[in-house]
């Protein structure tokens, strides 16, 4: 198990390095952070001034390398826009996105477990037919849309919910359900599968004759062991979720690093976007290590093979 | 050529009359809800694709300013002139409708063109020799799953500045890691059946055995992945329209109209919702001739 744990940690070293060279080196092909900080009208010595005040005319590896060295120190640079450390900008602004994840996350799972659970006890049934009607339907619904029609709804029609800002915590659930419901068709196939399976095999045939109850069976025997491949999903689509918070996130204008993302975007904010992707990346490393981890703890045949 | 079971070493009267596997498949084909359904909304909105500079009503970027925010026919205030109604310019609802489908078509078509090729030739590869190149690849992959794919679009596209060739070219580049993935397994699956080994012994060459052993039977596969990808880009492609960094204006790209669209949606909820439910029949019917691919193709894979 520690050998498993310490490769498989080893790799996901591995990846946030080549994520951030790769990310450094696409961000400085696709544009010249010199003329974007210079801003509009600067002549062409303003540029030239910027270029060598930042150091962007050294050769791309030097850069990188210098980057490379303070990052790991946790010194992401200075925003050029905002005039602040950007490591600071970014925990400011992480525990709102934080947030907003872990609640679209409840939302997915407390939606899709119900429904898969119902119809895999009873397949091909009415509600199973009915469960995979909407996990299709959700499937094509954008999340941009959806939002645009939750705001249209519950928060201007029947005026339940605040369709902006990020003071209370109500402002999160519009937010939640929109980036949540994207992920559940996934769970709900899952949990469904993975029920199925459980349901027909010996241990829960010896249970049923055992006389015990058909909940016990159902939630003590079968749903424990279902559940299992949902819960590996659940970290992955997490960190699926976080990369997907910057379009609901500048919808509802929620203050997170989703909508920093945005702004810094639009500002031509290098430093600020570095720091962005990677942090975003290494969230998803880190939540695949844990869910990597725990399949192999739960099954041993994965850290043998 | 089916094996004969008859003692006479003749085929029996069941297995003569027994339909061709081609015609058992058309036929599950034409039952199949989801596959005749989806197909045909597809079929409909390429047609209006296709089209749409003979069928449209108007010039979709044609302005009117006497006649901005009509509203469509169902509505008290709507007239058969403009059946979709006009947006804020006075454009025609219903062209701009039939001229977006070119946008979102050609955006999924060419995206998934572009990962197709990249990420079935890293997966076959992986898949096909394993060792050091799986694991090189299988690298790759993790690492480009751990890229957060709209955040690295948008940034891109915002450098490099939006149009629809480099929305086409960042899509590509970005979403084919699902291609990878299936096609690697698919051809770990068929590498090492009996007919690989027999052109293996054939002395064919790998680049033959590839494409004409293991290709014509991961292509299955690769069709469904295709239709996700599909959709996956054009999903793409709207949500960058609309945070105004992907297709831009005048243009009529979907996503691009329900942005313009969102300021006037409280008043005119039509604005967004024509738009939007285009983009959701289009993904919704590719989701379904894809699903129906997969039963049709390879019934015994269901659930």
């Amino acid at each position: 198990m520690l050998a498993y744990a310490l490769k498989r940690f080893g790799v996901s070293i591995l990846v946030a390095i080549t994520v951030s060279v790769v990310t450094f080196t696409l961000l400085r092909l696709s544009g010249d952070p010199a003329v974007a900080m210079a801003g509009e009208g600067a002549t062409e010595s303003d540029v030239q001034y910027v270029r060598q005040h930042y150091g962007f005319d050294r050769p791309l590896v030097v850069q990188y390398g210098a980057w490379a060295a303070r990052a790991v120190q946790g010194n992401f640079g200075e925003s050029y826009y905002l005039k602040q450390p950007v490591a600071q900008i970014l925990l400011e602004r992480l525990p709102v996105t934080m947030t907003l994840g872990a609640l679209a996350l409840m939302f997915a799972l407390a939606l899709s477990i119900p429904l898969g659970v119902l119809a895999a006890i009873r397949p091909n049934s009415l509600i199973d037919r009915v469960a995979l009607t909407l996990a299709v339907v959700g499937q094509a619904l954008p999340s941009f849309f959806f939002a645009l029609v939750l705001i249209l709804f519950l928060g201007v029609q029947w005026r339940l919910l605040p369709i902006s800002g990020s003071d209370s915590w109500l402002n999160f659930i519009m937010p939640a359900i929109a980036l949540g419901y994207y992920a559940t068709p996934a769970f709900m196939r899952l949990t469904r599968a993975g029920m199925l399976d459980v349901l027909a095999s010996d241990y829960i045939r010896t249970a049923r004759a055992k006389g015990l109850r058909p909940p016990v069976v159902l939630f003590k025997h079968a749903l424990r062991n279902a559940i299992i491949p949902v819960v590996s999903l659940a970290a992955v689509q997490l960190g699926f979720m976080l990369g997907g918070s910057i379009v609901i996130e500048t919808i509802f204008s929620l203050n997170g690093v989703g909508k920093l993302a945005w702004q810094s975007i639009q500002r031509s904010d290098f430093e600020m976007m570095q720091a962005i992707v990677l942090v975003v990346a290494c969230l998803y490393i880190v939540l695949t290590y844990v869910a990597d981890l725990l399949n192999a703890w739960l099954d041993p045949r994965i850290r043998v093979g | 050529m089916a094996v004969s079971t008859h003692p006479s070493g003749l085929p029996s009267a069941e297995e003569i009359l027994e339909p061709s596997p081609g015609a058992k498949m058309r036929r599950r084909a034409l039952r199949h809800i989801g596959f005749t359904l989806g197909g045909g909304v597809f079929l409909a909105i390429v047609l209006m694709a296709l089209l749409a500079p003979w069928i449209a009503p108007h010039d979709p970027l044609a302005q009117d300013l006497t006649n901005r925010l009509v509203p469509p026919v169902w509505h008290e205030k709507g007239s058969w002139e403009n059946p979709l109604g006009t947006d804020h310019f006075g454009r025609d609802y219903l062209s701009r409708i039939m001229y977006g489908a070119r946008i979102s078509l050609l955006i999924g078509i060419a995206a998934m063109l572009i990962s197709g090729v990249i990420g079935t030739t890293l997966g076959v590869m992986a898949g096909y020799f394993g060792g050091r190149v799986d694991m090189v690849i299988t690298f790759i992959i993790t690492t480009r799953l751990a890229m957060p794919v709209i955040l690295i679009a948008l940034a891109v596209v915002a450098l490099i500045g939006s149009s629809l060739q480099i929305v086409i070219m960042v899509l590509g580049f970005l979403i084919w890691d699902r291609f990878a993935v299936v096609m690697r397994s698919a051809t770990q699956q068929v590498r090492n059946l009996e007919y690989v080994a027999a052109a293996k012994a054939a002395g064919c060459s790998t680049l033959r055995i590839v494409l004409t052993e293991i290709m014509p039977n991961i292509v299955n596969s690769l069709i469904v992945v295709a239709t996700v990808e599909v959709a996956h880009a054009i999903i793409l492609e709207a949500a960058l329209s609309f945070l105004g960094l992907g297709v831009q204006p005048p243009l009529p790209s979907w996503g691009l109209m329900i942005s313009e669209g969102k300021g006037m949606m409280f008043f005119q909820p039509w604005v967004i919702a024509i738009p939007g439910t285009a983009l959701f029949l289009l993904i919704l019917s590719v989701n379904m001739l894809g699903d129906g691919i997969r039963d049709v193709t390879a019934p015994e894979n269901r659930n």
